[in-house]
C-alpha cells in the first residue's frame, strides 16, 4: 500500500514538473478578433516563459449579447470578454456560472479597456454630418446592429439618448428622439461586424454608429479616403467587460492560467497591444502614449447616466423595455 | 451525315414545324419567354457563380492556395468530411427502412411518419438547430449533467474496453467523450443538426419509385421461398439503385453546404467546430476576402462535381428504365 502511495506521488510529481499543454476558449464579441490573435500570442509567450506550460486559446466570436446567450447554454468558454457588462450579468442571472460580484474582481469594473461611439460617414461627408441631430433627419440612412444582440448597439442606444436627454430635457423627448433615429435604419444586423460589412462592404447606409476601433479598423483595411469619422458633441465611455467562468475553469482546471490570462490584459504588454488595436488603454501611461490617436470627445458612463447596467438592461432592452416599444411601433 | 438522311431529318422538321405552328404562341412570345428565361439564368445562377471564382482568383493563384494552407481552413474542411461522413450513411440506412416500410406495407401512422420525414424541409434550419441547443443545452432538458450521468455506467464499462492492452487506441477517444460527454458547441451536435436537416432526402428519393414499382416481384420472390433480407437485397434493391444514388448525392450536397442549423450548434470555436460554410462567413467578417471567395469556390466546385454527377445518374436512370420496360 505503502509503495503504491509512493509511486503515485512520484508520479504526480514527475507530471507537474513536465510542461503541460493548456486550452482555453475565449468568447468575445466581434470587433475583437484581431486584437485577441496577436494577444493571445503574447501571453502564450508569456506564460511559456513563466510556467513552461504551453497554452492554446482558442477563439470565438460574434454578437455580443449571442456569445452570452451560447456560453448560458452551454458553450465552455474559460473566459468571456465581451462587449459590455449586461452580457456577463447573464451568466449569474441564468445557471450562475459567475458570481454575482465577478465585476469587482479585476481593476477597472473589469474593463481593461474602453472605447467610445463614433460616426463613420462615406469619403468627404458628402450630407454633413456633425452630430446625433442630423442622424434623425429625413432621408439619412443610418447602419447599427440589433440591440438584442449585439453589445455595440446597445452603447450607440443609450449614447443617442442621453444626448437627447440633455438636449431637449426629458426623457420622453429621448424616446422619440431615438424612435425617429430608428425609423431611419434600413438594416439590424445581429452584430457589430455584420453591421462594418453591411456599411463598409456591400455600401448600405450614409452613417455607420461605429464602435471607436472598429472604424478606425475601417480605415486602415480600406484606405483613409473612403470614409470619415465623425465625432459627436457627446458620446458614451463603452466599457467591454472579462470575467473567468467560475463554473467552467472549475470543472476543467484552468483557474489559475485563466485568471492568468485576464490578469495580463493589464499588463504593459497587454495595454501596449490594446492601444494599438484602437482600444483606449486603461493604464494612464498607455492612455497617454496612444492619447494622439483617439478623437477628443465628452464621455459620460453609464452608471452616471443610467444607474448601471442592470437598470440601463430592465429599462431598455429587456422585453417591453424602450427598444422593444419604439421598434413594434414602428 | 449522308444525303437521304439529312433530307428525312429536313422533311420530318417541316412537319413538326407545321405542328408547332398550330399549337403554340406567336413567336414574339417564345422569344421573350426564352429570353426571360436565360436572363434569369445569368442573373441568379451563372452571374453570382462566376463572381465567386473572379473574388477568389483577384489576387492570384498564389493567394488563392494560400487560403487553403491555414489551419482552421483545413480543420474546417476536415469537420465537414467527418460531418457528412457521418451523416450521409446515417441518413442512407434510415432513408431505405423508411420508404422499404412505407411503400411496401401498410400500417396505422404511416401518414404520419411520411409527414414526420417531410418536417425538415418544412421548419427552417435555425430551429433545426435550435431544437438541440433546447434539448442539450445547458438550460435544457437534457443539460450536461444529466448526460453525464446518463453515460455514466456505459463509460465505465467502455473504460474497462480501452484499458485492454492494444484497444486503447480503438476505445480511448469514445471513453473519454463518454465521461465528458459533450453534444451542443462540439462535434456531435453539428453532426446530429446536419442528420436533421439532410434526413427527408434518400426516404423522399425512394418511396415514390417504390410505390410505384409495386409489390408484384417482391410477391413473387416470397412465394417462391426467398426470406425478408434476399426479396430487399436481389429484388428491391437492384430496382431501386439509380434512385438511391440520386438521393444520396442530393443528401450529400446538403450535408457539405448547411449552415443555419450548423451554425446554432457550433459555438464558432475556430479550428475545431467551424465547417466550411461557417468558415466562409467568418473570413469574409475579417476582410479577408480573397480566402472568403476561395473557401466559398472549393463549396461551389463541390456543388458542381455533385451536379455532374447527378447528371450521370439520371442519365443512367432513365437508360436502365428505358431497358426495364422494354
Amino acid at each position: 500500500m505503502k509503495t503504491i502511495a509512493l509511486i503515485s506521488a512520484s508520479l504526480a510529481l514527475a507530471v507537474a514538473a513536465q510542461a503541460k499543454d493548456v486550452e482555453l476558449l475565449n468568447v468575445s464579441y466581434d470587433p475583437t478578433r484581431e486584437f485577441y490573435v496577436d494577444y493571445n500570442a503574447a501571453f502564450a509567450k508569456y506564460w511559456k516563459a513563466k510556467t513552461g506550460d504551453d497554452v492554446r486559446v482558442k477563439q470565438s466570436h460574434g454578437g455580443s449579447g449571442k456569445q452570452g446567450r451560447a456560453v448560458v447554454d452551454g458553450l465552455q468558454a474559460d473566459v468571456v470578454t465581451l462587449a459590455l457588462a449586461n452580457d456577463v450579468n447573464a451568466l449569474y442571472r441564468n445557471g450562475k456560472l459567475v458570481p454575482e460580484d465577478w465585476q469587482k474582481r479585476l481593476p477597472g469594473n473589469s474593463a481593461p479597456y474602453t472605447s467610445t461611439i463614433v460616426f463613420l460617414v462615406r469619403g468627404g461627408n458628402p450630407l454633413k454630418i456633425k452630430d446625433w441631430d442630423d442622424l434623425v433627419k429625413p432621408g439619412v440612412s443610418v447602419i447599427t446592429p440589433n440591440p438584442k444582440t449585439s453589445g455595440g448597439a446597445q452603447w450607440n442606444y443609450l449614447a443617442a439618448w442621453e444626448f437627447a436627454r440633455r438636449k431637449y430635457g426629458s426623457e420622453e423627448a429621448a424616446k422619440d428622439f431615438v424612435a425617429k433615429l430608428y425609423k431611419n435604419v434600413p438594416v439590424l444586423d445581429s452584430g457589430a461586424r455584420g453591421s462594418t460589412t453591411t456599411f463598409v462592404q456591400r455600401g448600405v447606409g450614409d452613417v455607420f454608429l461605429s464602435w471607436e476601433n472598429e472604424a478606425f479598423l475601417a480605415l486602415k483595411e480600406f484606405g483613409r479616403d473612403k470614409f470619415d469619422i465623425i465625432v459627436p458633441s457627446v458620446s458614451i465611455l463603452a466599457e467591454p467587460t472579462v470575467a473567468v467562468v467560475d463554473k467552467v475553469v472549475d470543472k476543467k482546471g484552468t483557474r489559475k492560467v485563466a485568471t492568468a490570462y485576464l490578469e495580463y490584459l493589464y499588463s504593459d504588454e497587454g495595454q501596449d497591444l490594446a492601444g494599438k488595436h484602437f482600444y483606449r488603454p486603461s493604464n494612464p501611461k498607455f492612455a497617454a502614449k496612444y492619447a494622439s490617436q483617439f478623437v477628443q470627445v465628452e464621455l459620460f458612463t453609464i452608471d452616471e447616466k443610467f444607474g448601471g447596467w442592470i437598470n440601463a438592461h430592465k429599462i431598455h432592452f429587456a422585453d417591453g423595455g424602450t427598444f422593444d416599444q419604439i421598434y413594434l411601433k414602428k | 451525315m449522308s444525303a437521304s438522311a439529312a433530307r428525312l431529318a429536313s422533311a420530318s422538321s417541316t412537319t413538326v414545324n407545321a405542328s408547332r405552328r398550330t399549337t403554340q404562341d406567336a413567336p414574339w412570345v417564345r422569344w421573350t419567354l426564352t429570353a426571360v428565361g436565360l436572363l434569369f439564368l445569368t442573373g441568379f445562377l451563372a452571374l453570382p457563380l462566376a463572381s465567386v471564382f473572379a473574388e477568389a482568383f483577384r489576387k492570384g493563384v498564389a493567394a488563392y492556395f494560400q487560403a487553403f494552407r491555414d489551419p482552421d481552413a483545413l480543420a474546417a474542411l476536415r469537420l465537414t468530411l467527418l460531418t457528412t461522413a457521418i451523416a450521409v450513411p446515417a441518413n442512407l440506412v434510415f432513408g431505405v427502412c423508411a420508404a422499404w416500410a412505407i411503400a411496401k406495407f401498410n400500417f396505422r401512422g404511416k401518414s404520419i411518419l411520411i409527414t414526420l420525414i417531410d418536417l425538415p424541409f418544412a421548419v427552417s434550419p435555425v430551429i433545426a438547430g435550435l431544437i438541440y441547443v433546447l434539448i442539450f443545452g445547458l438550460q435544457g432538458w437534457f443539460p450536461p449533467a444529466a448526460q453525464e450521468a446518463f453515460f455514466a455506467p456505459a463509460a465505465g464499462i467502455v473504460r474497462n474496453i480501452a484499458d485492454i492492452p492494444g484497444l486503447g487506441w480503438l476505445f480511448g477517444g469514445l471513453a473519454d467523450w463518454l465521461a465528458a460527454p459533450k453534444i451542443i458547441f462540439a462535434v456531435p451536435g453539428i453532426v446530429l443538426a446536419t442528420i436533421f436537416v439532410t434526413f427527408p432526402f434518400v426516404a423522399r428519393e425512394l418511396i415514390p419509385l417504390m410505390q410505384s414499382q409495386g409489390n408484384d416481384e417482391e410477391y413473387a420472390a416470397i412465394t417462391l421461398g426467398a426470406s425478408g433480407w434476399q426479396t430487399f437485397w436481389h429484388i428491391t434493391r437492384p430496382n431501386i439503385k439509380w434512385g438511391l444514388f440520386y438521393g444520396i448525392i442530393l443528401c450529400n450536397a446538403r450535408a457539405m453546404g448547411e449552415f443555419g442549423a450548423v451554425s446554432v450548434v457550433s459555438g464558432h470555436i475556430r479550428g475545431e467546430t467551424n465547417t466550411l460554410p461557417l468558415h466562409v462567413e467568418i473570413l469574409y467578417n475579417e476582410y479577408q476576402f480573397v480566402g472568403a471567395f476561395a473557401v466559398a469556390s472549393l463549396l461551389a466546385l463541390l456543388a458542381i462535381v455533385t451536379l455532374i454527377l447527378k447528371s450521370v445518374v439520371e442519365w443512367k436512370f432513365s437508360k436502365s428504365t428505358q431497358t426495364a420496360g422494354h
